[in-house]
């Protein structure tokens, strides 16, 4: 076997690429190696195989595929702030000549995979579990437009996760940010595994989040139930349909530019190097005109989900609601306006500049106003502190001074001084966590009866509440100080003493955090294991006013029996005002999508042909891409895609829901 | 049977459809496709995008004046616009029902398809024999990118559309093959409309220069 | 059932306009429809390939801009004789897709040639900075 041989079958991949020099890393294999095999045992003694790959894999469910874009985004979110723990302590400490625990090639890779994991892999899978499990019910339909184009948008998410979390074992990460700005990202500069892994992971996962959107999109405008005009439909489902669309109409932006940058790297093409005529700036600009609207894609869903608590538990019509839903078509419009203000300082002039500062500002408007429409729909209501209530308050005031923040970096003047220092760093953080994460936590709270049938922990969940809002503030108001005095983003060393207290009060913070997602793991363990539960028979824990409360907790596969008839906004509120009877007889066979094989093999191939291409192992590549269309191919083949659930199943249901209701009166 | 209302000022409301309606197959589909289609606008707009900044760094190297041949490129656009109508044509006889005829109609799209490929591809052949690789300069590069992902996306095109004769030929006109061959139409005459802006802006506009 | 809206039901009236309604809503073109948009298409692009194989316009400029006009008209041909676009398809939304994602194409492409001529101006080496210039 000849050395040609080895490198042809194994690409550039050798036995250099695993990391056995890194002794963090041989533990964290360790640990990932002992869980993961603990899984798998429990899994197969309890022959649970058969069931995980028909109830779950293979899935075409909106709402098993829901819970298994919540399962991974939660997992994800365990990495991605352990990530972030490595770095507050390696800022901590590397004071007065120390370099800390972390060399450079080790420090430069956690702050690239920390902001890839948590927006790609964390809130990007979050936000669309949610969509997915919520919007169906909301709309009154039984599942989304395209169920197995669903499943294969879920099982390509997770394959770039998949590529992510290899690149801890086989080769290495980006170290370039989040964003990989050429020339650090072209193959000069970052000749190895690193920046491949990240193009790759991303384009795969971009692939299913497209899909996903188009998925939506069709789903909202096609599967409403009768009566359900667009302005009669729940809040969530229209900034769920505004996120979609920016979805869909940005996402393409980001697959292009990281093809040019893949085509750079290993063709030798001239978009974004040095020489013969290429620009690196059109990098920077293209990907900033994906990744102003990718926050508003994350945000929007959040808003949709507080707009529902703050009416629920104010047992309150929203406020506004019109002006909500303008609020939200004028957001997604304008952030396609506003993305030079990521780029300031790089010498684009005054007339552009100000034109990108003055539209920056602009937008900031309708975010306000809905501020005001959440607070007025408060007043006056007879408000239940619940936990997802909780969530709201905090998020209001976290929010909103990190919306503050952000109008002041919106000055260019100011953006010059403050840009990519540690008070943008706190910007964004305090955006994404006061808006993003705090929306999805409580939704978690408000929806979780509705998915598995009982309420969460409340004792825990307030643990984790004051965790992550005392903790936020801790970790991050330092920041905010650091980077008023000048303090740059991704440093690993220091050489000023006076700013170590800033950087351990910071860690502090994160460390309170990490109670909270601690807290969050212990509740939802003691939910799930308690003999205890705090049951939701009804399927209406909250007196929710929209269509999902309507159904049994958890729905039955079909969602509703007889599609519902609309008359008004807050739907179900509006059936219960008028004493609407649900129908206990009269039941049919019901039409349904058969499960699939295609999601999860299509995927698998995605990610054989990722790690192929990320090795140089081009006949791998060759041979998984053949697969893919192979593959989808094969499956348009198959033309017996659905069956019927049959009116016995149906009846037992209905009938032991029925059962549940007369009980609980 | 259904709901009966408390005293309601309301006259008697049905909260509920219980005549179940016969569930309309492939609904969402032709919408669906559609915005997958508006997507596929938004890469290649941004490689339209590349090429209009990076277009004019020739890095000493050959400009399209050196490079282009455009009676070549209206023979390919020529073929490509027939394989429009010819599309045209299938999709009438398969509303007609006439399977036999839209099939050869079919035929013939994707040999002027396959034509347009031809054509693109002795082009490129061409340029790489004069030295004029995509490595040369950052023009190059966004031409052969814009200029190939559309070749690539009729490529795609070509192979559905043999897969689809195929199927039509096993399963004849059933609904879920005619939503196949309209998702096709509108992919196939896209590709036309980008097309129209690739001549235009690389092929007519450079050879103003 | 008479006052329900149907939320998101194809509206099913007979549209008067060029493209006759299949059974199922969409619009289906006519041999008609076919051969005019494929006439036009022929001539609106045999002129820009004509003007430019003959340098027909002087200034460049000028040329430029009608070409492109003829690409955005045919384009449009195209979009109504071949892809059978109008504003009663899928009750409108079609064409509101079609509208929002070229507001999104004009937006990215004029927005990155503004904003990458003015960094190239100022920025490319070579470029002395006069610390009294105006920045522009």
């Amino acid at each position: 076997m000849t050395n040609e041989f080895w490198t042809f079958i194994f690409g550039r991949l050798t036995w250099q690429a695993i990391p056995y020099y890194e002794p963090i890393l041989i533990g964290t294999f360790a640990v990932v190696a002992i869980v993961g095999l603990a899984i798998v045992f429990l899994v197969t003694k309890n022959k649970l195989w058969g069931y995980l790959w028909h109830e779950w894999f293979t899935s075409v469910d909106h709402k098993r595929i829901g819970i298994m874009y919540m399962i991974l985004g939660l997992v994800m979110l365990v990495r991605g702030f352990t990530d972030a723990l490595m770095m507050r302590l390696q800022q901590a400490m590397a004071f007065n000549g120390s370099e800390g625990y972390l060399n450079a090639h080790h420090y430069d890779q956690l702050f690239s995979v920390h902001g890839v994991i948590m927006i790609f892999f964390v809130a990007m899978p979050l936000i669309t579990g949610f969509m997915n499990y919520i919007i169906p019910l909301q709309i009154g339909a039984r599942d989304v437009s395209f169920p197995f184009l669903n499943n294969f948008s879920f099982w390509m998410t997770a394959g770039g996760a998949v590529l992510v979390m290899m690149s801890l074992f086989v080769g290495e990460f980006a170290q370039t940010g989040w964003l990989a700005f050429p020339p650090l990202s072209g193959i000069d500069a970052s000749p190895a595994s690193g920046v491949d892994y990240y193009i790759w992971a991303l384009q795969i996962a971009g692939v299913g989040t497209t899909l996903s959107g188009v998925n939506l999109i069709a789903t909202i405008l096609k599967m409403r139930a009768p009566g359900m005009t667009m302005m009669k439909m729940p809040i969530f489902t229209w900034t769920s349909l505004c996120t979609n669309i920016l979805i869909v109409a940005t996402f393409p932006i980001l697959t292009a530019v990281l093809a040019l940058l893949a085509l750079d790297r290993y063709v030798g093409s001239n978009f974004f190097t040095n020489d013969f005529g290429g620009n690196p700036m059109m990098y920077v600009n293209l990907i900033w005109i994906w990744g102003h609207p990718e926050v508003y894609i994350l945000i929007l869903p959040a808003f949709g989900i507080f707009s529902e608590v703050a009416s629920t538990f104010s047992s309150k019509r929203l406020f506004g609601y019109t002006s909500m839903v303008y609020a939200t078509v004028v957001i997604t419009i304008l952030s396609y306006l506003v993305w030079l203000h990521h780029f300031f300082t790089m010498g684009s002039g005054a007339s552009v500049n100000s034109f990108f500062a003055i539209t920056t500002m602009i937008i900031s408007i309708p975010t306000g106003a809905k501020i005001f429409n959440w607070l007025f729909t408060m007043y006056k209501g007879r408000i239940r502190f619940e936990l997802p209530m909780m969530w709201l308050i905090a998020f209001m005031f976290t929010f909103t001074i990190g919306g503050m923040t952000g109008v002041l970096l919106a000055v260019p003047p100011a953006d010059f001084v403050l840009h990519n220092s540690l008070f943008l760093v706190a910007h964004f953080h305090n955006v994404i966590i006061g808006g993003v994460l705090f929306g999805i936590f409580a939704g978690i709270n408000y929806w979780w009866p509705k998915a598995f049938g009982y309420k969460l922990n409340q004792f825990w969940g307030k643990i984790s509440f004051w965790c992550w809002v005392v903790g936020f503030w801790v970790a991050f108001g330092p920041l905010y100080v650091l980077g008023l005095m000048g303090v740059t983003r991704r440093l690993r060393t220091f050489d000023d003493p006076s700013l170590q207290i800033w950087f351990i009060i910071a860690g502090c913070g994160a460390l309170i955090i990490a109670a909270g997602v601690g807290s969050m793991i212990m509740q939802f363990y003691v939910s799930i294991t308690s003999k205890d539960k705090e049951w939701d028979t009804t399927g209406d824990p909250w007196d929710g006013r929209t269509l999902e409360w309507a159904t049994s907790s958890p729905p039955p596969q079909y969602n509703f029996a007889f599609t519902p008839i609309i008359y008004d906004n807050d739907a179900w509120a509006d059936m219960k005002k008028r004493n609407a009877m649900r129908p206990t007889e009269g039941y049919r066979d019901i039409h349904m999508p058969h499960n699939t094989w295609a999601g999860i093999v299509l995927a698998g191939l995605s990610v054989a042909l990722g790690f192929a291409l990320i090795w140089y192992m081009w006949w791998l590549a060759v041979l998984s891409f053949v697969g893919i269309i192979v593959v989808a191919i094969l499956h348009t083949f198959n033309y017996d895609r659905d069956y019927y659930i049959p009116v016995e199943a149906v009846l037992a249901h209905e009938g032991e829901h029925t059962r549940l209701l007369s009980a609980g009166k | 049977m259904s709901q009966t209302l408390h005293a309601a000022p309301d006259a008697q409301l049905d909260f509920y459809d219980l005549v179940e309606h016969e569930h309309v197959a492939h609904d969402s589909t032709r919408i669906g496709f559609w915005l997958y289609l508006m997507s596929d606008c938004l890469i290649f707009a941004s490689l339209f995008a590349i090429y209009g900044v990076l277009g004019a760094n020739f890095a000493a190297g050959p400009s399209p004046v050196d490079l282009f041949n455009l009676p070549l490129v209206a023979v390919s656009t020529a073929a490509l616009l027939f394989s429009s109508i010819t599309y045209g044509f299938a999709m009438l006889d398969m509303e007609e029902g006439k399977k036999g005829t839209m099939l050869a109609w079919l035929g013939l799209t994707g040999i002027l398809g396959a034509v347009f490929l031809g054509l693109t591809l002795y082009e490129f052949s061409h340029l790489i024999h004069e030295g004029a690789v995509p490595q040369r300069s950052a023009f190059l590069s966004a031409f052969f990118v814009l200029v190939g992902t559309h070749a690539l996306h009729v490529t795609f095109g070509i192979i559905w559309l043999i897969v689809l004769m195929v199927q039509v030929g096993m399963k004849g006109l059933i609904p879920a093959n005619q939503i196949r061959v309209q998702c096709l139409s509108m992919f196939w005459h896209f590709l036309d409309v980008i097309w129209i802006g690739v001549f235009t802006v690389v092929y007519l506009m450079g050879m103003l220069r | 059932m008479s006052e329900i809206d149907h939320g998101g039901a194809v509206s099913h009236e007979p549209a008067v306009h060029a493209h006759p309604d299949a059974p199922d809503g969409h619009s289906v073109g006519t041999r008609r429809s076919y051969l005019i948009g494929f006439a036009l298409s022929a001539i609106l692009t045999a002129i820009p390939f004509w003007l430019v194989m003959n340098n027909v316009i002087a200034d460049t400029m000028i040329a430029t801009i009608v070409i492109m006009g003829f690409g955005v008209v045919q384009i449009l041909v195209h979009m109504v004789y071949f892809l059978h676009m109008n504003t009663k398809s899928e009750g409108g939304w079609t064409l509101m897709a079609a509208i929002f994602t070229i507001i999104v194409i004009v937006i990215a492409l004029s927005g990155s040639l503004w904003v990458m001529y003015h960094l190239n101006t100022n920025m490319m080496p070579g470029m002395v900075m006069d610390p009294s210039a105006p920045i522009i």
